[in-house]
């Protein structure tokens, strides 16, 4: 793959063994992150962006099987040790989740929290460490930084325990961000807030980011590529001005189409999606959106599409009638 | 025309059967118990010699073809007694926890459900109640009323009514905020409605589950208390007066000990290990994924 | 100030007041909201967390007592009723909420919970309520043979929507509260819902009260729109006017919010204004002031109330925004 990704995911799986069988939640999928860039995930519940990545985070729950590889700055996450595993973590790789009540210890002071990853990575001593606290509380957006030290996670808003879930994740300056639903849980003008503070912080200190989201709004205006996931795979990928412009899946349409948006006039009927997601326990033969699809023909259901190149080299998509294809480009 | 869920038909709504691996412990368990209760109810159709008969010249005789478990310190037949002995301890065990159920989850639903005073004058009254010493009470009770397996009954079941009012104000102060109860109340369901039909089905289950350890615990108590000489009075046997009266012959024939204590195991084994799959495979959210 | 509405209102809120006590502190959840609701219209009520506009929908069904202030439905004062006349009324007022799998008694089978309504409101032909109770699941698309003996974890979350929203439907009312429908469910299955509810008031001639905190899916379904913050109501007006010229800044800090799925409009750089205060101590007189550029003194000092600055559309704030 290409030898200048950050991140590179090849051919990754995860399966998990329930009551009622055997659960597909990623199925093969290929991903590749430049330094630097932000790459938007999207999809709906059940579309398995969570579980792809807690499986790049190396964070599957036990029962979980992964199979592909995960390249990360060169070196396969799969196969490195635990020990090793979490040198890299918080130094290479750091996560914000999407509920800050309960990814912050609720009997740990925000300053604790902090300082003990400071002083567990970078191996400051506490004076050193509490100034950096200080500094990535300024960092972020939170006044009164001082105090903040002292205090506990339910002490603070919703807004502020992101920001300082945020802090603590950049405190060990990682070369990747991985950021789960991360405004999902906050109210829209904080929303914007944290969004903000995001993309800032990332090009400051020129980091990669992953945004996974189920809001197609937040990654339209602050990542450079956009993967839509369906039933655990991945069935467009494409930089973000051409998804929006140019898509050729029609579950992107779809769901861009069903979002009702602010310029559209009071009482008109909304195109909505038929049906439901697919039971990612009961795998299908064919393509998951088939039954679902205005386009779908027989060919459709007794066969998975693979993702393939577009004209452009970076667009990919995984559907036999593409649409908005520009004229003479090869399917 | 509304967009209809035509996934509804292929996917076939598939719900989980509640045959989820109930193994070979529970089968086990459940045949011990059918065996302990039906023992218990044919006693007296049963071809065994009286439990009070004492035969003194055949005291603390071994297995024999006439006396299957031997005798004890009296001459009496080991199994007749064990027999009788199961009756008392199950009506014991299973009517006492009845008492607490009814009154114990009464009042820790209406405290859930109603809050305010009513709810902080429960619960004082129950930490009153369990500020009691509870032997302390049984032996003020026996004395003042006299021994009884009707006493005795009361007693315990008085002494339950706390753990199970707990148990019903929790499992009620949990659903008593969740929206399909607030949506009756919208309905203008009478707040005896919804206590009936909203909120008892859901909280009868942790209460089931709860009672049968119930069961299991008082089982225990009134063999404590009979051991002590304050349970059921003589000469009435009960497991727990077995294991008393085998103390003084643990030398000689510690089996007149072991048997009665063993039985009560594997009884209170039983009871805990029903209870607790019966709380686990009826839990409605964990048939769905 | 109210709007003229040319028939009596159905629903009317004046001056409400609901407050609640948590712990030593009291939570000013709706300070003196007032307005009106016609027949046939459906009113967004829209908010960010805190602001109060579920306990506004709850106190207008009287599930939550208000401290101070009336709501008359169809002339009737609900604040004064108790026990039965309220219970009777109360058919007629329906609620559909924001987690679908939790309004269903998970114990009950779906047949027996549509039929509740009917039952408590004294139908005693166990044929009639089956036959109505078959003809509203119809109604929002879902097989009463495949749904009526199923226990709700069966179902999606859009499903258990559609059964609430069957519930609500099943006694014919006249009005509906949505608080919040489609907030807990996928984006793809919003649109079916909000279809649906577009339908449903169409076919049995409903009012609603729309409560959510997304914008757009409000604008979507509602005639007028009403902003609140921090329990009190900021901006009042037909959905298409308020979206399209706020008069009031924190509509206007709203709407620019939102992230739009369009990347040619990249979002500009939001200027930090901060955390919303706690409902617990709000800010003397204008309750938006901490946070809005446009504040003096006079804001500080003066509670605003509700003006009219555009025909229809109606702003509580000093200085709004007029061109």
């Amino acid at each position: 793959m290409n030898a200048q990704a950050l991140l590179s995911v090849e051919n990754a799986a995860v399966d998990l063994p329930t009551a009622r069988g055997n659960l597909r939640a990623v199925d093969s999928v290929d991903l590749t992150l430049a330094p630097g860039k932000t790459l938007g995930i999207v999809g709906e519940s059940g579309c398995g962006k969570t579980m792809l990545s807690r499986a790049i985070l190396q964070l599957l729950p036990k029962k979980a099987k992964l199979s592909g590889r995960v390249m990360f700055d060169g070196q396969d996450l799969t196969r490195l040790s635990p020990d090793a595993l979490r040198k890299l973590r918080a130094r290479s790789l750091a996560v914000v989740f999407q509920d800050p009540m309960t990814s912050l210890n609720p009997v740990l002071t925000i300053g604790t929290q902090l300082t003990e990853t400071l002083q567990e990575h970078l191996e400051l001593d506490t004076a050193t460490a509490t100034k950096r606290a200080v500094e990535l509380l300024v960092a972020v957006g939170i006044p009164a930084p001082e105090q903040r030290l002292t205090q506990y996670p339910h002490q603070l808003s919703g807004g502020m325990r992101q920001r300082v879930a945020i802090a603590i994740a950049l405190s060990c300056e990682p070369k990747l961000l991985i950021a789960d639903e991360p405004t999902t849980a906050l109210d829209v003008t904080i929303q914007a807030q944290i969004l903000d503070l995001l993309a800032r912080e990332q090009r400051r200190r020129h980091m990669a980011m992953i945004i996974i989201t189920h809001d197609l709004g937040v990654v339209a205006g602050r990542t450079d590529e956009v993967a839509v996931m369906y039933a655990g795979r991945v069935v467009e990928c494409a930089p973000t001005p051409v998804l929006f412009k140019n898509m050729h899946m029609p579950y992107t349409e779809a769901l861009l189409a069903a979002i009702p948006k602010l310029d559209t006039p009071p009482h008109t009927a909304l195109p909505a999606i038929s049906g439901r997601p697919p039971d990612p326990t009961r795998p299908m033969k064919g393509c998951s959106f088939a039954p679902r699809c205005r386009y779908a023909d027989g060919r459709c259901q007794g066969e998975k599409p693979r993702l393939e190149r577009a004209a452009t080299a970076a667009h990919q998509y995984a559907c036999f009638h593409p649409i908005k294809l520009a004229a003479g480009a090869g399917a | 025309m509304a967009t209809l869920e035509l996934s509804i038909h292929e996917e076939a709504v598939s719900p989980v059967r509640t045959g989820r691996r109930l193994g070979m412990l529970f089968w086990t368990a459940i045949g011990w118990m059918i065996l302990v209760f039906a023992v218990a109810i044919l006693a007296p159709l049963l071809p065994l010699p009286s439990p009070t008969d004492m035969d003194m010249l055949e005291r603390r005789a071994a297995f024999s073809a006439l006396h299957w478990l031997g005798t004890d310190g009296l001459g009496r037949d080991e199994l007749a007694r064990l027999v009788y002995g199961a009756r008392i301890s199950l009506v014991v065990g299973l009517c006492a926890p009845v008492i607490g159920v009814t009154i114990g989850g009464a009042l820790g639903m209406l405290a859930g459900y109603f809050r305010g005073r009513f709810e902080a004058l429960a619960v004082g009254s129950m930490d009153v109640l369990l500020a009691f010493p509870p032997l302390i009470f049984a032996l003020a009770v026996t004395a003042f009323l006299g021994q009884s397996i009707f006493n005795l009954t009361c007693v315990l079941g008085v002494l339950s009514i706390p753990a199970f009012m707990r148990v019903a104000r929790a499992a009620t102060l949990t659903l008593a905020r969740r929206e399909f109860v607030i949506a009756a109340q919208a309905l203008g369901a009478s707040h005896a409605r919804i206590l009936l039909r909203e909120l008892l089905p859901n909280v009868a289950l942790p209460l089931l589950a709860f009672f049968l350890l119930g069961v299991a615990v008082i089982i225990l108590v009134e063999g404590a208390l009979s051991f002590l000489g304050l349970g059921v009075p003589p000469p009435i046997s009960s497991w727990g007066s077995m294991i008393g009266e085998g103390r003084e012959s643990l030398d000689v024939a510690p089996r007149l000990a072991f048997i009665p204590a063993i039985v009560m195991f594997l009884t209170v084994l039983s009871f805990n290990l029903i209870g607790d799959t019966l709380r686990a495979i009826t839990d409605p959210r964990q048939g769905a994924l | 100030m109210m709007q003229q509405a040319a028939t009596s209102p159905l629903l009317s809120v004046d001056n409400l007041v609901v407050e609640y006590v948590v712990g030593n502190k009291t939570v000013h959840a709706v300070s003196g909201v007032s307005f009106e609701i016609a027949r046939g219209e459906t009113l967004g009520l829209v908010g960010e967390s805190g602001c109060g506009k579920s306990t506004l929908g709850r106190a207008v069904l009287q599930l939550r007592r208000a401290v101070s202030g009336h709501v008359r439905f169809d002339g009737e004062d609900l604040t004064a009723m108790q026990g039965e006349s309220l219970r009777k009324i109360r058919r007629r007022v329906q609620l559909i909420f924001q987690d679908p799998i939790a309004s269903l008694n998970p114990r009950r089978r779906i047949g027996d919970i549509i039929a509740e309504p009917l039952i408590i409101a004294g139908v005693k032909d166990a044929r009639e309520r089956e036959e109505r109770v078959a003809n509203v699941l119809n109604a929002v698309g879902l097989d009463p043979a495949l749904v009526m003996g199923r226990l709700p974890h069966e179902f999606s979350g859009g499903q258990c929507q559609r059964i609430c929203i069957a519930r609500a439907l099943v006694l014919n009312p006249d009005f509906i509260i949505c608080d919040e429908p489609v907030s807990a469910l996928d984006v793809s299955i919003r649109a079916q819902i909000l279809n649906l509810l577009e339908e449903m008031k169409a076919r049995f001639g409903l009012t609603l009260l729309f409560i959510a905190h997304d914008l757009a899916v409000v604008k979507a379904v509602s005639d007028r729109v009403a902003v609140m913050y921090l329990g009190r109501l900021c901006e009042v007006g037909p959905s298409e006017q308020l979206f399209a010229r706020p008069a009031h800044p924190y509509t206007a800090l709203l709407i620019e919010a939102i992230p739009v799925p369009d990347p040619d409009q990249r979002p500009a750089e939001s200027v930090p204004v901060g955390e919303p205060p706690s409902p617990i101590a709000p800010p003397s007189g204008c309750r938006f002031r901490t946070r809005c550029p446009r504040a003096d003194q006079r804001c500080r000092d003066e509670m605003p109330e509700l003006q009219p600055v555009r025909p229809g559309q109606y702003a509580a704030c000093h200085h709004p925004l007029t061109d």
